[in-house]
């Protein structure tokens, strides 16, 4: 219990995808311009990385993995699919963004309706592919693990694009200097923002 | 696909295919301009061999990508398009991979999971989309390289900078130290390697383009 609550918290705050390896950035500065938006984003991002990890968590140890496909015939216990990995990742994750996207729109009309158009764009989100492959190079010891981890990274995230959002919305009443206006300023702030998340990383976990 | 042009009797650098190269370098620019491609770009300019690399990588994934998707515009169904991209992008990003393991192991290690970050990397998508699914091939090369060397260009230049001042070193040699500097009490500024300053960088970067070029400024 204890370890998968390190991963949950460390994958937060100390390994934030945005603060630390600036992944998702793209849409991070697109879609972060008001809150209510950013909520939504942020929410199916989260959705989205907690469903994908644990499959691409099974297919990277069943299949791709060296020796990984010997439970199906020893004679495969030498067989070593990694290289595949990344074909395999995308896939997988466009294949899961467009399952949750037919399910949310026949189960939750409502929550489809709010999210909208972000639903089939979170498949060529960094974070995603990223979190897959984080995952895969920190070689998670079972799917637990593996799943905590892709709900803190989501968790991570929302924070960093409604906190983004929050201030974005109340710079429009300051004075920035022309040529800094709109990307520069929210660079800037994002940086300032990853200074003040880098005093997490004394947490000894 | 109704944009496509009959460019029989145009040379190959003729004025306007001269302009698909140079037009990202300033105006058109895919990191600071059309904000594309940020997420990978920025983790892995500590320092700048991995970032020349990645820029390199970077080029010949979109000039390939660009080139194939661009001979199989005809052939490609609107409503599957965006798999079929993402299984070309794959698998040019696989041999990359692959190459970058086989010959440059220590810079393939750096890397880590960015190199695989290339396939979302949204200027690739970015381009296939807007531009080689609409045009012949020898443009959608021209389309390609140009915006594979500016998105490279920002990563040396960002790289450059952290990494002299960050650790008083270019390409692993020590600069500042050949300067006689630290003699005169020059302290590198550790903070330069740290992620949020490549941010702060880019934002500079941002800055001084906008600031020469006015027309790109955002309007409120």
């Amino acid at each position: 219990m204890q370890d998968l609550l390190n991963i949950f918290v460390k994958s937060i705050f100390i390994d934030n995808m945005i603060f630390a390896y600036f992944l998702g950035m793209c849409s991070y500065l697109a879609v972060s311009k008001t809150v209510k938006t950013a909520m939504g984003l942020g929410l199916a991002v989260t959705f989205v990385l907690t469903i994908t990890l644990p499959v691409n968590y099974l297919l990277e140890t069943k299949v791709l993995k060296q020796g990984a496909l010997a439970w199906l015939d020893p004679s495969f216990a030498d067989l070593d699919l990694s290289f595949l990995s990344f074909i395999m990742f995308i896939a997988v994750i466009a294949a899961m963004v467009q399952l949750v996207e037919m399910v949310v729109e026949k189960f939750a009309p409502a929550l489809y309706s709010a999210l909208g158009i972000f639903l089939p764009l979170i498949a060529v989100n960094c974070s995603i592919l990223g979190g897959s492959l984080f995952m895969q190079e920190r070689a998670y010891a079972n799917i637990g693990q593996a799943t905590v981890f892709g709900f803190g990274s989501g968790i991570g995230w929302l924070l960093a694009i409604v906190a983004i959002a929050a201030i974005r919305e109340r710079l429009k009443y300051s004075h920035v200097p022309a040529p800094l206006r709109g990307l520069g300023i929210t660079f800037i702030i994002t940086g300032l923002m990853g200074m003040a998340f880098m005093s997490f990383m004394g947490i000894k976990l | 696909m109704s944009n496509e042009q009959k460019p029989a009797q145009e040379g190959l650098f003729s004025k306007k295919n001269r302009r698909l190269l140079i037009d990202p370098m300033n105006a058109n620019n895919p990191v600071t301009v059309q904000v594309l491609g940020i997420c990978s770009a920025l983790a892995i300019t500590v320092k700048l061999k991995p970032a020349i690399v990645m820029g390199l990588s970077v080029i010949v994934v979109t000039t390939m990508a660009n080139l194939i998707t661009s001979l199989m515009r005809n052939m490609i169904p609107n409503r599957i398009r965006i798999i079929v991209q993402l299984v070309v992008v794959a698998a040019l990003v696989i041999l990359v991979d692959q190459v970058l393991k086989a010959f440059v192991y220590d810079v393939s290690k750096q890397l880590s999971v960015f190199v695989g970050l290339i396939i979302t990397n949204c200027i690739i998508m970015g381009r296939i989309e807007a531009f080689s699914l609409g045009n012949t091939p020898w443009k959608s090369v021209l389309d390609g390289l140009g915006n594979g060397a500016a998105y490279g260009g920002i990563l040396i230049i960002v790289a450059f900078f952290r990494e002299l001042l960050g650790n008083g070193t270019l390409l692993d040699y020590p600069v500042v130290e050949w300067m006689g500097l630290y003699d005169v009490g020059y302290k590198n500024n550790g903070m330069m390697l740290l992620p949020p300053m490549a941010l702060i960088v880019v934002a500079m970067i941002i800055w001084v383009q906008r600031a020469k070029t006015p027309s790109l400024i955002e309007k409120d």
